[in-house]
């Protein structure tokens, strides 16, 4: 039987820290998204409430916490992030896993803002853009989904094969913001 | 251009992917020259037209975006799931 190796999506990249800014990689305990069924949110909601502690997300939003988290993730889909969810869920819901599909990354530091401005034509500065909001949004490119964890820290991710781009571009990105001082 | 998505707020252009005209489509066994006329056939009027656009690199929603083509403003956007479309 093979010794098979498992890599993360941003394996050998990160962590990187340049000036006040560090990008590192984050791997939840699990990814799975959420589209509830035609009429279903409300019920959704409740069970997703009841099993894990965290309502369905608005547009724009997050809920939960850091370890168990709810994205608003596109159009009718959330995706929940560091539990396994509850397999009643799917009565009311399509859960994908969504596991090994996403590269996620983490931009914490003073100037955060400033990297994410330069890649990002959505205006993330702290009065319009809180914790607990998200987007999907582009990314130098890319589509990604970018949330506020904190008051100066950022969840970013992109498609997993995506991942080498998403860390260059982010580094380039620090080392111009640091570079002005 | 920026363009208000139902879901995202006001977004740039670059973020979409456009389809062409929202029309209205015959029904299956419509005859061959209503079919013609759907699919060759557009009136290229110097005003307000309907379009369909994809909010590609956000949220993934099909938009019917109303806009003025001569002055390029954006007059109006609404999902086109609740223009009687299904999901
Ligand atoms: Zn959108």
């Amino acid at each position: 039987m093979a010794d098979l190796i498992s890599l993360s999506p941003c394996d050998g990249l990160l962590p990187v820290t340049i000036g006040s800014v560090t990008l590192s990689e984050d791997l939840p305990d699990a990814m799975t998204s959420l589209a509830p069924y035609a009429g279903q949110e409300k019920a959704l909601s409740a069970a997703l409430e009841a099993a894990h502690g965290m309502g369905f997300p608005a547009i724009n939003r997050s809920t939960g916490k850091a370890g168990a988290r709810a994205i608003w993730f596109s159009q009718g889909m959330a995706l929940v992030q560091g539990v396994v969810v509850a397999p009643e869920l799917t009565e009311f819901a399509a859960l994908t896993d969504q596991g090994d599909a996403w590269a996620v990354v983490r931009l914490d530091g003073d100037g955060a803002e400033d990297v994410l401005a330069r890649l990002v034509p959505v205006d993330l500065r702290r009065q319009s853009f809180k914790r607990g909001h998200t987007v999907r949004a582009e990314l130098a490119h890319m589509m990604a989904s970018i949330t506020r964890v904190g008051p100066d820290a950022f969840q970013v991710m992109v498609f997993r094969s995506m991942a080498r781009t998403l860390v260059h571009d982010l580094k380039t990105a620090m080392a111009a913001v640091h570079a002005r001082g | 251009m920026r363009v208000t998505c139902p879901n995202c707020g006001e977004r740039d252009r670059r973020e979409f992917y456009v389809k062409g005209a929202a029309l209205a489509r015959p029904a299956a066994d419509a005859a061959l020259d209503e079919w013609h006329d759907h699919v060759n056939l557009r009136d290229n009027p110097a005003g307000e037209v309907h379009e369909l656009w994809f909010h590609e690199m956000g949220c993934g929603a099909w938009i019917d975006v109303c806009r003025n083509v001569v002055s390029h403003e954006v007059i109006s956007t609404a999902w086109v799931s609740d223009l009687g479309g299904t999901r």
